[in-house]
């Protein structure tokens, strides 16, 4: 998957966990979760969904550098350039 | 509290929220109890195929986000779309209101049992690996999930939980929230009951291998209490939940009373897992009318629990006969007949679906009853149509639940504090 895949990948994840969000205007370099309502239930959600949908793990240490949409692109891209 | 001979406390009934197969308010619900509109229909259940069940169809985006849905359970979307309903109709602003002071009591059959099925289902499609194990699961099958989903809609921060009661489950949770108020724990209480037991395959699985799960070509005509033809349950979803406060409160805010809670009672058989006890049964409605106050002669409208199962409805009919006897003063009818079996909302539901006889002095009937099974011979059976009646004081329901759990609740037509009889409000309709 390109860089670009996999932020579109990340985006529809996220808008099927937070589907009464508008995510159009997004930005990358801001955490999510100050611009969207997403909570720990949520983020927990989105590494489920990455687990069942690219069998990627993503360890807790780890979490932080999810906490953007560009930290969560730059994290996933090693793990998901060959899908 | 209602009690022998004690009248401190008085409850009534000042809301009413609730969805139902074949309604989702409660103008909707009793306009389908008297044109005989039955809601069931068929369903597609994993592992099975087609069952027949009722399915409700409110709109649950009405009072959620659909991120709340995808979090929560169905029990719980129900729960909230019949809380807030019953606070609309009763005219509360809660944002006005002591919330800390409004206590939610929900009865169920049985909760968690959903969402389990739905987790393996889950984790089947990754040869069961429990690290794909939803971290929703837990919260979401908790016993008190159903009430616990209300408080977070409504912002309500008095006591919340589930009763467990089988099917009697709706008169429970009524009765607990009328206990409460009496104790004076509360200030309002959400009660009745709620199910989303049509979405278990287990459920259906379950009344299909005790033989009692119904069928017939037509959905509509499936769920046939006292009739020789009858084939079992039909399993449906539903709610209803009933604002009760104290009489005094209530006529301070001058609103609308439905009625007055005059007696109740619970007992077990201490027989058996699922067959029931007309011994019980019976206790269980005499201490009902004592604590009412009352005689059987006084009751206008029995609403019976019967499922339509050749076990349960004649011991149930039995029991109704020693009572009352062969020609009872009471009118009988049954809810099940049009809506199949709520579970954990039932018996709310269908005292709810009773309320407006005290106006409109309609009894609404039991239906699909075309041979009628000489054991559940009763004297003014309502049989397929409904039947208008001289007066209605008294409404009698019964629900009985498995592992003989009795339930009965009486509610009385309300005439004005301290007169029994005088058909004049206090309150405007």
């Amino acid at each position: 998957m390109t860089k670009e895949q996999i932020r579109n990948a990340i985006l529809e994840i996220i808008a099927q966990i937070i589907p009464d969000e508008d995510l159009s205007g997004l930005k990358g370099d801001i955490p999510l979760r100050e611009q969207v309502e997403l909570d720990s239930m949520d983020f927990l959600d989105i590494i489920m969904e990455l687990r069942k949908r690219y069998g990627v793990e993503v360890p807790e240490d780890d979490y932080m550098q999810l906490a953007t949409l560009d930290g969560c692109v730059a994290y996933l891209d090693p793990r998901m350039r060959e899908i | 509290m209602v009690t022998e001979g004690s009248r401190e406390t008085r409850v009534v009934i000042t809301g009413v929220g609730l969805t139902a197969p074949n309604g989702d308010n409660l103008a909707q619900f009793r306009k389908g109890l008297l044109e005989g509109r039955s809601g069931v229909q068929r369903l597609s259940v994993r592992y099975i195929g087609d069952v027949l069940a009722g399915i409700c169809h409110f709109d649950p985006l009405k009072y959620q986000k659909k991120k709340e849905l995808r979090r929560g359970t169905r029990a719980g979307s129900i729960a909230i779309y019949c809380a807030q309903e019953a606070v609309a109709d009763a005219g509360l602003d809660l944002a006005s209101f002591d919330r800390s002071r409004v206590g939610v009591y929900l009865g169920i059959t049985e909760h968690g049992t959903v969402e389990t099925e739905n987790e393996i289902y889950e984790i089947k499609q990754f040869d069961y690996d429990v690290k794909y194990w939803s971290h929703h699961h837990n919260p979401r099958v908790v016993a008190n999930n159903p009430a616990g989903e209300v408080t977070l809609n409504l912002g309500i921060t008095g006591p919340h939980y589930t009763l467990g009661a089988a099917c009697a489950g709706g008169n429970i949770g009524l009765i607990h929230g009328l206990q409460m108020l009496t104790l004076n724990e509360v200030d309002l209480a959400l009660s009745g009951g709620v199910s989303e037991s049509a979405g278990s395959f287990g459920i259906f699985a379950g009344f299909r291998s005790e033989g009692a799960l119904a069928s017939h070509p037509d959905p509509e005509k499936a769920c046939r209490p006292f009739d020789r033809d009858r084939s079992g349950v039909v399993v449906a979803e539903g709610g209803c939940v009933f604002v009760l406060e104290r009489l005094e409160d209530a006529l301070r805010r001058g609103v609308r009373i439905y009625g007055e809670v005059a007696g109740y009672a619970v007992n077990s058989d201490a027989a058996d897992f699922i067959f029931p006890s007309a011994e019980r049964q019976v206790e269980c409605i005499r201490l009902a009318l004592n604590r009412a106050g009352i005689s059987p002669d006084d009751v206008d409208i029995i609403n019976t629990h019967g499922t339509g199962t050749a076990e349960g409805d004649p011991v149930e009919c039995q029991a109704i006969r020693e009572v009352f006897g062969q020609h009872p003063h009471a009118y009988i009818n049954n809810t099940k007949s049009f809506i199949g079996h709520a579970m954990g909302a039932a018996g709310a539901l269908e005292l709810a679906g009773n309320l407006p006889s005290f106006e409109d002095r309609i009894v609404h009937p039991t239906i699909n009853l075309d041979n009628l099974d000489p054991k559940c011979q009763l004297g003014n059976l309502v049989i397929n149509e409904p039947r208008r009646i001289d007066k209605v004081d008294y409404i009698l329901n019964n629900s009985f639940g498995m592992l003989g759990i009795n339930s009965v609740v009486i509610v009385k037509r309300f005439c004005g504090q301290g007169s029994d009889d005088s058909g004049n409000r206090e309150t405007g309709d």
